[in-house]
């Protein structure tokens, strides 16, 4: 059942498919930019194209009801990824280099056989919206149904987030800290400039200045 | 980037960035009732940071946003957000019971109490690790030449 099946099933008539009619515009979208992203050999073309992938893949989230989800597909996958790749762009080469032809066919052999896995278990995935399904029935209910008393937050997501699986969201922090802690450790924070003025303190201290000599000279460094 | 190029994306970025960051906050303090949060809400401020980056050079944003702030910014949210577990020990209660915090329990006081600390940490290390990570590789290129642009 699509999304636009469960609208109507609430009392939403439209004359046209409007949701329905959305899902494959964007869907077929999609594809198109995955297309042109694997034709593509310039790398800043390649990683704004990436960007606009984010932003539909989102639309389509929304379509979906997932606007949790959209909403951080389109600030951090189109907005932060795209800005941090654009600044290792930065360091490296402009240009993807041609991949021989006759290397291409293992990988599109492998792509073709995950799809074709993937689209064979999709014959198993309960159908969109499913009160019944996994994900909805057990714990997701008891989510739903416990959040107004015990934590009395409208957004059940918040609730289940911050307070049901809190362990979860402070591992999802520290894993952030990790990751911001690996980059400043192998790259340093500051910047050249700060650097190179710090050299230059520590060599001057090892030089055994005297102290006022010492002041004057940082003053006009 | 030089200072006589690109007149309509300063003046458009310097309007827009005020913008962004009250939109950051709009999000922290909203996720109780609608969609939004502290990873959101930390990565909207960043993005703030780094478009005034991206417009005015990585200097200026550094001098806006001082190296000192955005290290011990990662650390500061992960420390509240334990902070916040460790509290609940102490209290008597479990790690993380945001029950214990307050003994309001008719309106789960407690329970918002925590909900909006915890979220808060989690604002403060997204926000200064993304924009750490921006200042670490920025920091290593020289600004963007225009002709790429």
């Amino acid at each position: 059942m699509s999304a636009a099946g469960v609208l109507t099933g609430a009392g939403f008539s439209t004359p046209f498919d409007v949701i329905g009619a959305l899902d494959v515009g964007l869907l077929v979208l999609l594809l198109l930019v995955g297309v042109a992203i694997i034709n593509e050999r310039k790398i800043f073309v390649v990683v704004m194209l990436g960007g606009v992938y984010s932003l539909l893949s989102a639309a389509f989230f929304v379509t979906m009801d997932a606007v949790d989800v959209a909403f951080t597909e389109a600030a951090v996958g189109a907005g932060i990824s795209t800005v941090l790749q654009l600044g290792a762009l930065l360091l490296t080469a402009r240009e993807a280099r041609k991949s021989p032809p006759g290397r291409r066919w293992g990988p599109l052999l492998v792509v073709f056989a995950v799809g074709a896995t993937l689209m064979y278990a999709t014959a198993d995935m309960p159908s969109f919206g499913d009160p019944e399904s996994a994900a909805n029935a057990y714990v997701g209910r008891a989510y739903l149904v416990r959040t107004p008393q015990e934590v009395e937050v409208p957004n059940v997501v918040t609730a289940v987030l911050a307070s049901y699986r809190g362990y979860d969201t402070f591992g999802e922090t520290v894993v952030i800290f990790t990751a911001g802690l690996g980059v400043m450790l192998l790259l340093g924070l500051r910047n050249p400039r700060e650097r190179a003025r710090d050299q230059l303190r520590k060599k001057r201290q090892a030089r055994r200045i005297d102290r006022g000599q010492d002041r004057s000279e940082e003053s006009d460094g | 980037m030089n200072s006589q190029y690109h007149l309509v994306l300063r003046v458009v970025s310097k309007v827009l960035i005020p913008v962004i960051a009250l939109f950051a906050l709009y999000v922290q303090f909203h996720g109780d009732f609608g969609p939004g949060g502290g990873f959101q809400a930390g990565v909207i401020l960043a993005v703030s940071v780094i478009l005034y980056a991206l417009v005015f050079g990585v200097d200026e944003a550094r001098r806006a946003i001082p190296t000192w702030l955005v290290r011990s910014g990662c650390a500061v949210g992960v420390l509240l957000y334990g902070g916040v577990g460790v509290t609940g020990w102490l209290k008597g209660g479990y790690f993380l019971d945001y029950d214990v915090l307050n003994p309001d329990m008719s309106h789960h006081a407690g329970q918002h109490l925590g909900i909006m600390l915890v979220e808060l940490g989690v604002l403060t290390t997204v926000a200064s690790v993304m924009v750490a990570i921006f200042f670490a590789f920025a920091g290593r290129a020289p600004d963007i030449p225009d002709e790429e642009w």
